[in-house]
């Protein structure tokens, strides 16, 4: 290993498990608002939807990519529609990802 | 078997949807962290210490690009800020619990993890005595399953060069789809995911992926917003539901 390897390992571990675990270090000497409370129910949603909504439509990391010659925006498209009417899990991962490569295999051959 | 036991592989019972959404992830990571010129034993030890599939993936692409340690480092730093709010939700179920189990189920706190544990500390049948041993259940199945998936995904990155273009990421939008999906039961929760969605496309090509938090900020703020708004107007929501 070189040894940007090994400063990269050693900060991305620290700074990683810096952020999960000052709040479980402190936590018996904290409360939280009820502001922040609330604000915090919003977070998961908030933070995944920020990740794939741009994985989804700019794939590429180019530009919109609205096309259906995207199989993300298909593939993702179809996760949506199985989530909502099924809310299983590993249905939408099994089905979206099986209308993924389909598409990418029609698509690409 | 012990009610510990039981508790324990209950969570990973549970967390299994989770491995096999994260089973192509980790393949892809192992396969384009050899691709991008990261050596095999760092790969590994990558999965191993940092244990964070998101920063991980970001963190090899901007490694193929050539870029220097202090961007690589506060790309971390941000993309993984949002587990301090993960860990804030979770801090009040896990504040009683000594050092020595906080520090490993910190260092294990995944979206996956952090998705099938707080459903679990919600649901009110369960021992509460026993919900930790449900979590360190989550966590060993996530970290068992990423570890072998990267080392699978490296060895294969190897022997298949092309591997890296099969568009394997996909599996990640399609977990995450998976978990926030059924969380958009209320409208406010709703305007945040949409806010969100829309931020991130809009500000995509900010420096150091700061559209990613400025994203989530902006969910949360409107989330928030929506429910007190709602809250302050019930004789109006009760109308409009009616409609």
């Amino acid at each position: 290993m070189s040894q940007f390897e090994i400063v990269l390992l050693l900060g991305m571990a620290s700074i990683t498990f810096a952020i999960r675990y000052t709040l479980f270090a402190v936590g018996d000497r904290v409360r939280f608002s009820p502001l922040v409370q609330q604000a915090l129910g919003y977070v998961p949603v908030a933070v995944l939807t920020a990740i794939i909504v741009p994985a989804m439509l700019m794939p590429g990391g180019e530009g919109l990519e609205l096309t259906p010659s995207n199989a993300y925006l298909v593939g993702g498209v179809v996760a949506v529609l199985i989530a909502a009417f099924s809310r299983n899990l590993l249905l939408t991962i099994f089905g979206s990802m099986l209308v993924f490569f389909l598409w990418r295999w029609w698509l690409f051959g | 078997m012990s009610a510990k036991t039981t508790a324990l592989l209950r969570g990973a019972r549970d967390t299994v949807p989770m491995l096999i959404g994260a089973l192509p992830f980790g393949l892809i990571f192992g396969t384009l962290a050899v691709a991008s010129g990261l050596s095999l034993p760092a790969t590994l030890l990558m999965s191993a210490l940092v244990f964070a599939g998101s920063a991980q993936f970001i963190a090899v692409s901007l490694i193929a690009s050539g870029t220097g340690l202090v961007v690589l480092l506060l790309t971390t730093l941000i993309v993984n800020l949002r587990h301090m709010l993960y860990s804030a939700s979770l801090m009040p179920h896990v504040r009683h619990l000594p050092q020595r189990w906080k520090i490993p189920l910190a260092f294990w706190l995944t979206d996956e993890s952090f998705a099938v544990v707080h459903r679990h500390y919600l649901d009110p049948h369960p021992p509460k005595e026993l919900k930790h041993w449900y979590y360190l259940g989550s966590c060993l199945a996530m970290y068992s399953n990423w570890f072998l998936c990267t080392l699978l995904g490296a060895l294969l990155g190897n022997a298949l060069p092309g591997l890296a273009d099969w568009g394997l990421d996909f599996a990640m939008v399609a977990t995450f789809t998976g978990i926030v999906v059924p969380l958009l039961r209320t409208r406010p929760m709703l305007l945040a995911a949409v806010v969100a969605g829309l931020v991130a496309v809009l500000a995509y090509d900010l420096p150091w992926k700061l559209g990613l938090m400025l994203a989530a900020l902006a969910g949360v703020s409107a989330g928030v917003l929506a429910e007190r708004w709602l809250a302050a107007q019930p004789a109006k929501e009760a109308i409009n539901e009616s409609v």
